[in-house]
């Protein structure tokens, strides 16, 4: 849109080498879409002395005009993504036009979202990651562009989503590997990466079994080797609850798994029944019968 | 996720609508995982409104303090610097907002972010000292992304589109 008052107008031929699209064929003739960060020239027509302004609201800027040279943008003038007001006044007139500055298309920079930073292993779409693309400017870079995700452990296969950035940003959904350890999970556009670590610790014990022993006047108790069901040792200090119940007594032990068993002595009773678990997973039950 | 969600005005007041123009919510298009609760967008959408008024008296009065309340990071920096950069060259730009017409289109799976797209219809006046050197209506498509704050959504990206 152009808007003139005055009397002499300036008119503006446009070097079509130079601009990509105009914004209109005469007047105060902007390129349509310029690109951040680049070079650009406006041939003016007419004599004399004008200023041109320049706003937006993420730049703004006000340069003295000599009417019939060409003005000439370098590639430091605009590098903010926008759309930008530009008005030109002279002594005689005052022109406006509204042009675009659009982001570059090369990704200089990524914001890696990536949750959780620790989860049980074995569990599908666990693991979320989303990205923004950003230009060298720090433009939000809309153009449809394509961003891969990659997830590795070091004793499991990697997997590799590939996503299109919508408005700038892309996201993807990854299961956590089947074996304990800390994985890297990967984003990257272009030349651009960004790395997570994504600690996936083993899930819950699987199959906990005990078995008891006589040890002097006590019952020695102590679990297999605590395994998640993909046979990760589950973690240090998991803690497991024995719990001994004799003619209506009833004694209850938390252990923490030590070198992967959790181990506890308790009173030898007669007739008593003892249980094991942990966290919601109930192990197997023993009747202790003064063997 | 596509939810048959009516074209409405939010719960906004009603000063705020006037002094924003009319606000148009277009039914929430979501890509990603995460559901997002009716309370979470209303109050993105709310926040959002508002970050645009303190923009405009910001760049009205060359004030970069009232931009803290509803901007952070890249948008804030940026204008910022333009609110600085006004000031040396004895300028200030008016942004009277005429209408709103939003689209949420993205909530990150992890919640930290929410997306939008505003077709923005405003005049925007620029004036050198108390001078109107123009007043040129104006109409844009701008995406903002925005992040949850300790009480409040706030702006981090805020850019306008070519169309």
């Amino acid at each position: 849109m152009m808007i003139r008052t005055g009397t002499a107008l300036l008119a503006f031929a446009v070097s079509a080498c130079l601009m990509p699209a105009l914004g209109q064929t005469s007047g105060l003739a902007f390129p349509k879409n310029v690109t951040a960060g680049s070079a650009f020239t406006i041939p003016t027509n007419g004599a004399g002395r004008a200023t041109l302004y320049v706003a937006g609201p993420s730049e703004v800027f006000k340069r003295d005009v000599q009417l019939g040279q060409p003005l000439v943008f370098s590639a430091s003038d605009l590098d903010h993504a926008g759309h930008y007001l530009a008005v030109l006044v002279s002594d005689s007139s005052t022109e406006t036009s509204e042009f675009d500055v659009v982001p570059a298309s090369q990704p200089a920079d990524l914001t890696f979202l990536a949750r959780p930073s620790r989860l049980p292993v074995d569990l599908q779409n666990g693991i979320t990651g989303a990205v923004y693309l950003f230009d060298p400017f720090q433009n939000l870079i809309v153009k449809p562009t394509p961003v891969s995700f990659e997830l590795s452990v070091p004793s499991g296969a990697t997997q590799t989503r590939t996503a299109t950035t919508n408005e700038g940003a892309a996201w993807t959904e990854m299961n956590s590997a089947t074996k304990e350890g800390s994985g890297k999970f990967v984003a990257q556009a272009g030349n651009i990466s960004a790395t997570r670590i994504i600690q996936q610790v083993p899930g819950d014990p699987c199959g906990l079994k005990m078995t008891a022993r006589k040890v002097g006047d006590k019952l020695d108790l102590v679990t297999d080797p605590l395994r998640d069901c993909n046979g990760n040792a589950v973690s240090e200090g998991t803690i497991v609850t024995f719990t001994e119940s004799w003619n209506g007594g009833e004694t209850t032990v938390d252990v923490p798994v030590k070198h992967d068993v959790a181990e506890v002595q308790v009173p030898a009773y007669n007739g008593a029944r003892i249980s094991v678990a942990t966290g919601v997973v109930m192990g197997n039950e023993i009747r202790w019968e003064g063997q | 996720m596509i939810r048959p969600l009516p074209i409405f005005l939010l719960a906004v007041s009603a000063t705020l609508a006037a002094a924003q123009g009319s606000v148009k919510v277009e039914p929430t298009t979501l890509q990603g995982p995460r559901p997002l609760a009716r309370q979470t967008e209303t109050s993105a959408i709310r926040d959002y409104l508002e970050a645009w008024q303190n923009l405009s008296a910001a760049l009205d009065q060359n004030r970069p303090d009232l931009l803290s309340e509803g901007f952070v990071g890249t948008a804030m920096e940026k204008f910022t610097a333009t609110i600085d950069e006004q000031s040396k060259l004895g300028l200030h730009a008016r942004y009277q907002v005429r209408s709103h017409d939003i689209k949420i289109i993205f909530y990150s799976p992890e919640g930290l972010s929410i997306q939008l797209v505003d077709n923005i219809e405003y005049d925007e006046q620029l004036l050198n000292q108390e001078k109107v050197l123009a007043t040129q209506p104006m109409h844009a498509r701008y995406v903002a992304v925005l992040t949850p704050t300790e009480v409040r959504w706030k702006v981090r990206v805020l850019q306008a589109e070519s169309q």
